[in-house]
């Protein structure tokens, strides 16, 4: 049995945990609870953006050996609500051509739209795809398509798919939809107020 | 030099006084500040002038220091009062002050040394009033460039931390927040520059002609301070920005907006 590529033990952050899991390569697990519960603290500390106790390895590596913004390019947080701090959406892709706009139905033109005028569901796939230019090995999902239409939302769900299979990466999804999660993965987490579950859907 | 009598004083003094009349009659509800503000600069001003008469008069590096200490105390208040969201404990009040000192006192006593050469170096005939000109100047040009960082780091934090998702260091995700702060407490000695001779004669070089010295040498003078403050607010407000904004953050990069204390009231 090889190592998991991700895996957290004995995180605690806000006051919160402590926390247990393990995701393998190629994986995709939902994580799914009540609002509140610490879904999203729980994804930020795991991306290293608040201060937490206890550790998260990567391929057995512990984050704190690792730089911050190295390990933010390998663990790769879609927050829910994107930001967008330059005018056009290709400003915010400093490597230029992006192989997933396609896929996620945009085209070449879309890198010269102003980032004023894109709709909540068109940020939140070009977010999808600005966080894969970095090559992460782990994507950490908070609710991707909660702003999105049932079209939008299958051609996401599709992009992570293929990405994770192509790179071999993991996936951590939050979603409050059963059914995705029985669509998107293949091991289901719940959180409560003990810790983190494995469990049926 | 024409010496100013207390008639003098007086009848200018009046100008105010007709003023608030002014102000109580037509209901406008100045009349209480101006005067309180009226009050407090001339005992302010009479203070300062038998205080620095005394400090002339003994020409000793001690109380020379001891007046700038104290001038450097109450700017490093008033930058740490400017602010709405300043930083918590030592920091508000160290971070103005240490930059005030680092760039005002260097300053000022590089050019004391260098440049008026004066015997000796500390007379504080040069030194309390560069020095206070070179306060007054980076004071309010911390005080701006602090306060539009932190109030901009506040408001933009959900921006700054997408930036770091996205691998960014802390240096690249506050970089254009702080390229605005920089501007922000930089404008105002351009603005100065820019406008010297044209749009206003400054206030030290109008001094010196009043008090009767040749126009040009009055002029050297300005210019001289002019490069002094200019100087001295680039290299005040720049450690003041690099040390602020590696305060927002930790060691692993993380944004750590609660290193700042609620806005007041």
């Amino acid at each position: 049995m090889n190592d998991p590529l991700l895996r957290v033990s004995q995180l605690v952050t806000h006051r919160r945990g402590p926390f247990d899991l393990a995701i393998d390569a190629g994986e995709c697990v939902s994580l799914r609870g009540p609002s509140g519960s610490g879904k999203s603290l729980l994804l930020r500390a795991i991306a290293d953006l608040d201060p937490h106790q206890g550790e998260v390895w990567l391929d057995g590596m512990a984050c704190a050996q690792i730089p911050a913004p190295q390990w933010r390019r390998q663990v790769a947080l879609l927050p829910v609500e994107s930001q967008w701090w330059l005018d056009d959406v290709g400003a915010h892709f400093p490597a230029g051509d992006c192989p997933w706009l396609t896929r996620l139905g945009f085209s070449g033109a879309t890198l010269s739209w102003q980032v004023s005028r894109l709709s909540s569901g068109e940020k939140q796939r070009l977010a999808l795809a600005r966080a894969l230019m970095n090559r992460p090995r782990v994507l950490l999902l908070d609710e991707p398509t909660a702003s999105l239409d049932e079209t939008s939302a299958t051609a996401l769900e599709t992009v992570v798919a293929e990405y994770r299979l192509e790179n071999n990466a993991a996936a951590l999804w939050v979603s409050h939809s059963a059914a995705q999660a029985a669509r998107v993965a293949t091991r289901h987490y719940q959180l409560t107020p003990q810790g983190v579950q494995e469990g049926e859907l | 030099m024409i010496t100013l009598s207390v008639f003098d004083l007086s009848l200018a003094a009046l100008l105010v006084l007709i003023l608030a009349a002014l102000s109580w009659h037509m209901r406008l509800g100045l009349e209480r500040s101006l005067l309180v503000a009226t009050l407090r600069m001339v005992v302010q001003l009479s203070l300062i002038g038998l205080v620095l008469k005394t400090v002339f008069a003994t020409t000793g590096l001690l109380w020379v220091s001891l007046m700038a200490m104290v001038m450097l105390l109450a700017a490093g208040r008033e930058v740490m009062a400017r602010q709405q969201r300043r930083l918590k404990g030592w920091w508000g009040y160290g971070l103005g002050t240490g930059a005030m000192f680092i760039s005002s006192f260097a300053v000022t006593v590089l050019a004391l040394f260098t440049m008026i050469g004066n015997q000796p170096w500390y007379e504080p005939q040069y030194a309390i009033p560069l020095l206070g000109m070179m306060l007054g100047n980076t004071m309010s040009g911390i005080a701006l460039a602090l306060d539009r960082l932190t109030q901009t780091a506040w408001q933009q934090r959900a921006v700054i931390e997408q930036r770091l998702m996205l691998g960014q260091t802390r240096t690249e995700a506050i970089d254009e927040i702080r390229r605005e702060s920089m501007r922000s407490g930089m404008m105002h000695i351009i603005n100065a520059m820019a406008a010297a001779g044209i749009v206003s004669l400054p206030g030290m070089m109008t001094g010196q002609i009043l008090a009767g010295a040749p126009p040009m040498e009055a002029v050297k003078y300005q210019i001289l301070i002019m490069f002094l403050i200019a100087a001295g607010t680039g290299f005040g407000v720049t450690t003041a920005l690099w040390l602020a904004s590696k305060r927002l953050f930790d060691e692993r990069h993380r944004l750590r907006l609660d290193v700042l204390s609620a806005p007041r009231p």
